[in-house]
């Protein structure tokens, strides 16, 4: 199963980051995504009962919700091809329409620690978050942003970039985490911005990234 | 100008607050005593109110303002502009006065409040009307709005709610800029798409308007936050119902494909809160549905005109450039408030 969090992301971000956490799955299984509110729900509903998900709701606490897709091998398999031959039309497009834009589209940034360089280890801290937030100040921001070992830490409660990151989320940068790094740190259920990845995934962003940046 | 407007929610008329929610908090206001000369107030859910000064003129004021939908600033104060000034048309009046409201962070580069009040002046003078002086105050986020002051014959006031049974339907502009902003904020709009919707979203609504002014106009609203459905829903008032013909809805072709794709706004799913069960749909497609909720960030007008006008106008509105179209009719009250037929 791969959980997503969509806590404090705004429509349509979690059905967003849901299309893509089920794209993942390649064929049959569940997605359990979080949001913070039921309107957010409601628009994941929808989705589920255009494309023919399994889908089970239900409210948490106050301000989270959980939402549990289940995609059917057959279904999976069929939507599989549809999404891919979407993907490609995307793709077609983005080549002829925003050929400005394209570069940006393919950058990935890599977080493989919670430091930036060697030496000092709170100047690390300082340069990294230094860094996060110049990210944000770019003319062009990476399409997704990876991290993964000490890196994970910086997605997490109680990291000074979490509001930079959410920023860039919210202007459509992809944020992934590894999961065995969070659950290695002991941080499952202490990820804050972003959604959670594998190592297929970041194997495969990293081969097809056109350019990848990693401070 | 190397910061950029930041969106961290929705901008434009998808951050209205949903009108299930602000309806339960307007009702519980007291009213005062009543004024005879308050022709338009709030208790008629109007935008603006109208309030008669002499025998032959009455005032209509309006306010909109709103956090940013586009990445260029001076679009922005377009948009903002044009959708603050459409009220006073909506109302059937002129515009003569405006006064800016803006929310601007300390930080932020002043060169780009610049950019967002030239865009919004410029408007304001095609509007032909003086810009007169505003107020800011620092805030996290920027916002951009006008205050609007027209005037009106009091006997030309154009009500939400006053059409009548037999009367033709009229949307002047193309639905789906909401869902087209969106899926530009998450990077899957094409430009063309965005270029579209940018050029429907500072036309101002005075040329339809002027049009419109030449005919007899029973009722005529501006389609903004709460969707076509939604102001359509106010149109109709509890007291009449009416057909929707879907394929005569002037859309846009991006908007449809952006929400089959799922970039759908919490905006629009607010509105279909509020409305959806008054509203039947029969053989309408599910993006379509989305595109009659999306909210609309400077959206068209949409009159009740007299049958025997309707082609006329429609005439000449698209020899005037305007996509306008006859979308409906209104009927009898009946079960169902709203019924959109393929």
């Amino acid at each position: 199963m791969i959980h997503v969090n969509a806590i404090g992301d705004a429509c349509p971000i979690p059905v967003v980051k849901t299309k893509n956490a089920i794209k993942e799955l390649q064929g049959s299984g569940q997605v359990e995504v979080w949001v913070d509110n039921e309107i957010a729900v409601q628009n994941l509903a929808k989705m589920a009962k255009q494309k023919g998900y399994g889908i089970e709701a239900r409210k948490l606490e106050e301000q989270k919700y959980s939402v549990l897709f289940t995609i059917e091998k057959a279904d999976g398999t069929v939507n599989q091809e549809q999404a891919d031959s979407q993907e490609q039309k995307a793709q077609v497009e983005a080549e002829t329409v925003c050929t400005p834009d394209s570069r940006s589209r393919d950058s990935l940034v890599v977080i493989s620690s919670d430091r930036m360089g060697e030496g000092n280890e709170e100047l690390g801290h300082t340069l990294m978050k230094g860094f996060l937030y110049a990210l944000t100040q770019q003319d062009e921001l990476p399409a997704c942003i990876l991290f993964y070992n000490g890196g994970a830490r910086l997605t997490c409660e109680g990291s000074a970039s979490l509001e930079d990151l959410r920023m860039m989320e919210s202007q459509g940068v992809e944020i992934l985490t590894c999961g065995t790094c969070l659950n290695f740190y002991g941080l499952s259920d202490k990820l804050q911005v972003g959604g959670v990845t594998n190592m297929y995934v970041i194997a495969e962003k990293m081969t097809q990234a056109g350019r990848i940046i990693k401070p | 100008m190397n910061d950029k407007i930041v969106f961290c929610r929705g901008g434009g008329c998808t951050a209205k607050l949903g009108a299930g929610a602000l309806g339960r908090v307007l009702e519980k206001l007291s009213r005062g005593p009543m004024d005879p000369n308050l022709l338009v107030g709030y208790d008629s859910r109007d935008d603006a109110a109208v309030y008669q000064i002499s025998e032959d003129t009455a005032i209509v004021q309006t306010l909109d303002f709103f956090p940013p939908m586009v990445d260029d600033p001076y679009v922005f104060g377009q948009i903002a502009a044009t959708n603050a000034l459409s009220d006073v048309y909506a109302m059937g009046g002129e515009v003569k006065t405006a006064l800016n409201i803006v929310c601007f962070p300390e930080t932020m580069d002043l060169n780009i409040l610049g950019e967002i009040m030239r865009g919004g002046s410029e408007k304001v003078l095609e509007a032909g009307g003086i810009l007169a002086g505003g107020h800011s105050i620092a805030d996290s986020d920027v916002k951009y709005g006008l205050s609007v002051t027209g005037i009106v014959e009091p006997s030309r006031v154009l009500a939400n709610n006053q059409g009548r049974p037999g009367d033709v339907l009229i949307l002047t502009k193309k639905l789906g800029v909401g869902i087209i902003c969106t899926a530009n904020r998450v990077g899957e709009a094409s430009r063309k798409a965005m270029d579209q919707a940018v050029v429907s979203m500072t036309q101002l609504n005075k040329y339809a308007a002027e049009i419109l002014r030449k005919y007899e106009v029973h009722a005529c609203t501006d389609v903004t936050g709460f969707g076509f459905l939604g102001h359509l829903h106010e149109m109709m008032d509890e007291r009449l119902s009416c057909r929707i013909n879907g394929s005569a809805v002037p859309v846009f072709e991006e908007a449809l494909q952006y929400a089959d794709e799922f970039l759908l706004t919490a905006a629009a799913q607010k509105n279909r809160n509020h409305v959806g069960s008054c509203v039947v749909f029969d053989h309408i497609s599910f993006a379509m549905e989305e595109v009659l909720f999306d909210p609309q960030t400077s959206g068209g007008l949409l009159a009740a005109v007299r049958k025997e006008d309707a082609s006329a106008i429609v005439a000449e509105m698209n020899r005037a450039g305007l996509p306008a179209a006859a979308v409906g009719e209104i009927l009898e009250k009946r079960d169902v408030g709203i019924l959109v037929q393929g």
